[in-house]
């Protein structure tokens, strides 16, 4: 993967997910973090659902609605948040059970074992409560922040093909997802910005006219919301310590994506100090408030930030281009970021999570997304209608027949066939 | 309708003690039992107890804090440092301060948080009252012991402005309190470095 940033001052960069393609393909790399077991209990369709594997790559095949992304929303809930559907926790349960539901698996970590569980009890989801327990080898841990020390899990879905065309608020979401996985204060700091903000927001809605009310909290949120567009920015820099030229269009598949922030303080940052943008956006707050007044909300700030995707090879915005181009361009940008996350947690690749994806990408692409996720050493998930599709990970992965609320694995004859031999 | 377990004397005892925080039903009943059974030992002696202190507790006018006094046991107190205020949010924060035993000074308590939302402002806190008492001669800083929420930072914020011509040192906690963390459930240890180590705003 290399990186580059093409303009000092724009806060630009080219991402390019070409992990040298063929040079590793004789030795199959050491993974570090891989689940060996998954358990699931009145999660979604699985009312009891428990299945082993090892290091390698999983392939869950089944008719539409059988439960496959169900398995892979199971495992996203392992990580801080809300998990790859952005559920809330206590619609997780399974209809036919007493309301809680849990998910736990063993996980390999540089060899160590550990089990990570997460859950809600059947009286806290009946509550509707937004809180979930999280446990780390049986003890219970204070907040769902620390699961991010065990394992990150990256995911693409196919929710996000929208994600260059659509509404700037889900690219920031996807944008702090990433930075969350760098930061991990991230997460809390945005919570912190956007509980101000209503404050501020409510103070507008009331008209209220004392300067010193609103003084104190645009203070919090200029210290808050600099923090916020800073650790958006360290992010994008840190994809930039592995830069190099972007690779040529074709070169492995996926073209690289070349990112933009665009926010009055993500800009503001690229050529000040954070301590004057701090003093900069108490400014726009206090000068905005009239404006504001009109609108009942807050019109500028880092809730307003925007992910700017273009095509690098075709230097070409992303939105414009062709769906599969911008899958392609996508995909490139999840690859690129878990190599920047493998190098960020010294070597430790983290899962991820491919719903559907392999079976819109033509025998080339696919092969080379395969190819990409071997050299990283991550463990994937791939889920598909088609197994045949996945005929090139026939001696490489673990491969699993859903059925609703059934998992089993699949061996043999059943296993996809073997492709004519491709010539490397 | 349900059957009645008891007569109403005894369903309105669980009843009441059912509102009680951390009590939920079951464990109401198990309190009431408990208070039944120990009629002499427990029962009377708690009412009479309760009696009294229903009778006697005020707010005290000076800092805010419950006693049977006013000025309060602690505003009272000759042994105490008059040269700093300790304001915190609720009576519960004070009390964690004085278990732990940190705070050498008296206490101002301010009755919540500024927060819009909830719809609570300057005049529904004791906010002009702490400025009166913080211009008063001998008083030389004013330390803000409010928890790391949005809401107390920005009563922090508000509380230092209203007191930027008082000619006297304000200081807050350091950072390394929780966030979010509620004073009133930090160990004392921890409360005792958060007071040690706090800086001036
Ligand atoms: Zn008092």
């Amino acid at each position: 993967m290399e990186i580059q940033r093409i303009g000092q001052l724009t806060g630009v960069y080219a991402i390019s997910a070409s992990c040298q393609f063929g040079t590793q393909l004789s030795g199959k790399p050491a993974r570090h973090l891989y689940l060996t077991r998954v358990s699931l209990s009145d999660f979604r369709n699985y009312r009891n659902c428990s299945f082993t594997l090892d290091e390698g790559s999983a392939v869950l095949t089944g008719r539409n609605g059988s439960g496959k992304t169900n398995i892979l929303e199971a495992i996203s809930m392992l990580s801080p948040g809300r998990g790859l559907r952005g559920a809330s926790f206590s619609d997780l349960a399974c209809l036919k059970g007493a309301g809680g539901w849990t998910v736990s698996a063993h996980l390999s970590l540089n060899g160590d074992h550990v089990t990570v569980g997460t859950g809600q009890k059947p009286d806290v989801a009946r509550a509707g409560q937004s809180s979930r327990v999280v446990r780390i080898d049986g003890e219970q841990a204070s907040s769902s922040g620390i699961l991010g020390d065990y394992l990150q899990v990256l995911w693409l879905i196919p929710a996000m093909d929208g994600l260059f065309t659509g509404a700037a608020s889900e690219r920031r979401r996807f944008l702090d997802r990433m930075v969350s996985t760098f930061d991990s204060a991230h997460r809390t700091r945005s919570n912190q910005f956007e509980r101000a903000m209503r404050q501020r927001n409510k103070l507008l809605e009331m008209g209220e006219r004392s300067e010193r009310m609103f003084e104190a909290i645009e203070a919090q949120m200029a210290e808050i919301g600099t923090a916020v567009a800073a650790a958006r920015i360290e992010a994008l820099e840190r994809l930039m310590h592995y830069s190099g030229t972007p690779v040529a269009n074709g070169h492995n598949g996926f073209p690289h994506a070349v990112l933009a922030l665009e926010g009055v303080l993500e800009q503001a940052l690229q050529e000040r100090p954070a301590v004057d943008v701090e003093d900069d956006y108490s400014h726009i707050l206090a000068s905005g408030r009239d404006r504001d007044r009109g609108a009942k909300r807050t019109l500028s700030g880092p809730h307003r930030c925007d992910l700017i995707v273009r095509h690098g090879p075709k230097d070409m915005p992303a939105a414009l281009c062709s769906t599969g181009e911008q899958k392609a361009l996508l995909i490139g940008l999840v690859l690129a970021h878990a190599k920047a996350v493998k190098d960020a947690r010294g070597g430790l690749a983290p899962l991820l999570l491919l719903d559907e994806i392999a079976a819109h990408l033509d025998d080339l692409r696919r092969e080379a997304l395969f190819e990409e996720i071997e050299t990283l050493g991550a463990q994937a998930w791939f889920t598909g209608t088609d197994r045949e599709a996945f005929a090139p990970l026939r001696s490489r992965a673990q491969f699993f027949d859903i059925d609703d609320g059934t998992v089993t694995p699949m061996e043999g004859k059943d296993l996809p066939g073997p492709l004519p031999m491709r010539v490397g | 309708m349900s059957r009645k377990a008891a007569g109403p004397e005894i369903e309105e005892l669980i009843a009441l003690l059912g509102r009680m925080p951390g009590l939920g039903p079951r464990s109401a009943r198990r309190a009431a039992l408990h208070l039944i059974k120990k009629r002499e030992q427990l029962m009377r002696p708690l009412a009479a107890a309760m009696a009294e202190a229903a009778e006697k507790i005020v707010a005290c006018a000076e800092c805010g804090n419950l006693d049977t006094i006013s000025p309060c046991t602690i505003c009272q107190d000759a042994r105490r440092d008059a040269s700093l205020i300790c304001v915190v949010e609720e009576i519960g924060d004070l009390w964690a301060l004085e278990r732990a035993g940190v705070i050498s000074g008296h206490y101002h308590v301010l009755g919540g948080t500024l927060s819009p939302l909830d719809g609570i402002g300057p005049d529904d806190l004791t906010i002009g009252k702490l400025v009166e008492r913080a211009r008063q001669p001998g008083v030389t800083e004013v330390l803000l012991a409010f928890n790391a929420t949005i809401e107390g930072q920005s009563t922090a914020h508000y509380i230092s402005a209203e007191l930027e011509n008082a000619g006297i040192t304000i200081s807050r906690l350091a950072h390394g309190v929780p966030v979010g963390g509620e004073l009133d459930y930090l160990d004392e240890g921890t409360l005792a470095a958060a007071i040690k180590s706090r800086r001036p705003l």
